[in-house]
């Protein structure tokens, strides 16, 4: 800013020959990017001196943390050099290290997903969808044998969970809510503490009452009512958080024109949260479809199709990861790998088609919505 | 606390009706309904503690308060307790806890502090997806990604600071150790723990952030007085609860660890081969147990089940103690 000060008596004339720029107090200025990569590039070069040359130790892992630490006392130095001041160095070591644990968690996350992908999609040829390992030995190779029984398995199995958990789950959600009962607390801290619950234990529970005690045999739909005690908690949770957010307005409005409490519920709330609900729904489901503990215990195991779920063992897909990946044969890996792809794109597609649907709120209408009501308003004039 | 509609929709503060609206037969119908499906949740839940407790009642019978002292699982030979497995479920649950806390913890900050609009979007998505990806898909990274890699580290702890009782080994074998098996659940935790924590800090008040800035206070310095001390709730309830989902950890630790029925005294030496986890004992032995070597995994179950109850159940009384219930109004 530039002003003129000639007399004392005269206002400032900013010079309007150069343009107002506005002050960003946190942008990232030429020197902040040059002393972040200095010091990121001289601690690769220190650490591999330090690694390699002086002392004898090896190992990829070893390699980062020692880059980290080299990383962060070079641009502790850097910082103190430039500023001189205690309260910036503090400051910038500071989002060195938070900025640090933001990019490991999403380095782990990709190392997670591109090493499934990568062992994995070997295994995906056309007869992993269409065949199952009825026949198939475990030293036959890829192009035989599937996991076709496994992905029915695993469809029937958390179709059949979520037809337990979901209307249970909702109507929970409303208890908690909307009716506002006396034992609304306690209601919520149990479930709270059941999303919680080891997935072992959920199994163990079936195991112990549905087959030992009920006398039922290991099945498709024992496994659906272990997956189902999962999945509850989920769904109930996230719909009691859906019914939170519908505007305590609607309601009132919808009182206010004389409707009961069950009108209310049926035409104002779930509506509105509707494809909230949804959301909570599928997250339900995602969290169910990677379930093995569960199913371990109560759905047996079978090589070939068993579409019956009431009937004889059943397997799905994380059971059949499980089994496979302990055979010595690299094949028998492999398809292991190849089925914890098709359960990761599985979890995936649900978890952005949560994501697409959830993701306008409870109140706000989408796109079709929106046309819906538009073509509705131009019929009425 | 009232319960009619009438009551429940008077607004604060305005003096209530003195009579209460009668409940139309529809209206009792639906709110029975939904009463029923609370207690069926209810009922669910008292069910597994009950069935637990029946099928394990032969098991705690024979052995008595040895079941809680003694390390080894020889069910035929009555020699069995929980002492060593419930001291490796701890010892998997600390170190992934001690991994997983300050990344989880930083993760949140740089969150809800540092990164603003669509990037603050992708990385909420992306510690979302990461508590949604299957634990069995974690386990068999571990085992077949990691653990080669991370065996070295492990030997360097052991050759340097061996002082320290904990990185002790007593045979040079590094793999399917507690340590490892540690590094993995972590993977599990931190978003369980970001996530809550991220809530937290993103609910600190705006005034007292502002007023923290107008004073001159630095990033960290807003962190330190504000953010860190309003979100120390969520911080001690998201620890706990990703300390109740590290107990439960089942499929990844059973693909990692080998089982190993030892005293606690040897189960310490975490960076060596063998561990014990209370879950992967019962995935272990489920298969080839007979009647009374199943009500002694019952038991191990209902321990294991008690454990993380009440785990849970404080760390949520925590996080809802700093989180306000209140619903949007337009």
């Amino acid at each position: 800013m530039t002003a003129t000060a000639a007399t004392a008596r005269e206002i400032p004339v900013r010079d309007s020959s150069k343009p107002e720029r506005r002050f960003r107090p946190r942008r990232f200025s030429g020197d902040d990017v040059v002393s972040v990569l200095g010091a990121m590039v001289s601690a690769v070069a220190l650490t591999w001196l330090e690694l390699q040359r002086l002392l004898p130790a090896s190992g990829v892992i070893g390699f980062w943390l020692c880059w980290y630490v080299t990383f962060l006392a070079l641009y502790t130095g850097i910082v103190w050099l430039r500023t001189r001041n205690r309260l910036a160095v503090r400051d910038q070591l500071a989002a060195a290290l938070v900025s640090g644990a933001g990019v490991l968690v999403v380095v782990s996350l990709a190392l997670v997903i591109s090493y499934t992908i990568a062992r994995g999609y070997t295994a995906l040829r056309p007869n992993f969808f269409t065949q199952t390992m009825a026949g198939t030995g475990p030293l036959d190779p890829l192009t035989s044998g599937g996991a076709l029984h496994a992905m029915v398995g695993t469809l029937e199995q958390v179709g059949l969970g979520a037809a337990f958990s979901v209307p249970l789950g909702i109507a929970t959600g409303l208890y908690l809510n909307e009716v506002k009962g006396r034992l609304a607390r306690l209601v919520r801290t149990v479930v709270d503490a059941m999303s919680a619950l080891p997935s072992i234990v959920a199994g163990l529970f079936i195991f112990a009452s549905v087959i030992l005690t009920f006398g039922m045999q290991k099945t498709g739909f024992a496994a659906s009512l272990a997956l189902s005690v999962m999945m509850l908690p989920i769904i109930t949770r996230t719909a009691e958080v859906v019914f939170r957010l519908v505007p305590g307005g609607l309601r009132e409005a919808s009182y206010a024109l004389g409707a009961p409490q069950w009108r209310t519920v049926l035409f104002v709330v779930l509506p509105t949260a509707r494809a909230s609900l949804v959301t909570a729904v599928i997250l339900g489901v995602a969290r169910g479809v990677g379930e093995t503990a569960p199913v371990l215990l109560t759905a047996g195991f079978t090589d070939s199709m068993n579409a019956n779920p009431l009937e004889g063992p059943q397997v799905s897909l994380p059971l059949y990861i499980f089994n496979f990946v302990r055979y010595p044969q690299a094949d028998m890996i492999s398809r292991a790998y190849g089925a914890a792809l098709a359960l990761l794109v599985i979890v995936m597609v649900l978890f952005v088609s949560a994501r697409l649907i959830g993701g306008s709120g409870p109140g706000q209408s989408g796109r079709s919505q929106r046309r819906a009501t538009r073509r509705a308003a131009a019929g009425l004039r | 606390m009232r319960h009619t509609a009438a009551s429940q929709h008077a607004a604060d503060g305005e003096n209530r009706r003195a009579g209460r609206a009668a409940l139309s037969a529809p209206d009792r119908f639906f709110r029975g309904l939904v009463l029923t499906a609370a207690i069926v949740v209810l009922a669910i839940m008292g069910l597994i503690g009950l069935f637990l407790l029946l099928r394990a009642g032969s098991a705690l019978r024979q052995a008595g308060w040895s079941f809680f002292t003694d390390f080894l699982w020889q069910t035929d030979a009555d020699v069995f307790g929980v002492a060593g497995v419930l001291t490796g479920t701890v010892l998997i649950a600390a170190v992934a806890l001690v991994i997983a806390v300050p990344v989880a913890l930083g993760a949140a900050l740089f969150i809800s502090e540092y990164v603003t609009g669509r990037p603050r979007r992708v990385l909420i998505s992306l510690v979302d997806l990461m508590a949604a990806v299957p634990s069995i898909v974690y386990g068999l990274w571990g085992f077949f990604f990691l653990q080669p890699r991370i065996v070295s580290l492990s030997r360097w702890l052991t050759d340097h600071a061996s002082f320290v009782p904990l990185f002790k080994t007593a045979s040079p074998t590094y793999a399917a150790s507690t340590f490892i098996a540690g590094v993995v659940v972590a993977l599990m935790v931190i978003p369980i723990c970001c996530a809550i924590m991220r809530e937290v800090f993103s609910q600190a008040p705006v005034g007292e952030r502002e007023g923290a800035i107008a004073l001159g206070a630095t990033r960290w310095g807003v962190i330190r007085t504000v953010v860190l001390p309003f979100g120390r709730g969520g911080i001690v309830g998201g620890i706990m609860l990703g300390l109740g989902r590290a107990m439960g950890e089942t499929i990844a630790v059973y693909l990692i660890i080998s089982v190993l029925f030892a005293p606690p005294s040897r189960l310490i030496h975490i960076l060596e081969t063998g561990g014990a986890s209370i879950s992967s004992l019962i995935a272990l032995r489920y298969g080839d147990s007979d009647e009374f070597g199943l009500s002694a995994l019952m038991a191990a179950g209902l321990v294991l089940f008690l454990l993380t109850l009440v785990v849970n159940t404080a760390a949520s009384v925590i996080v809802s103690r700093s989180r306000s219930g209140a619903s949007t109004e337009i």
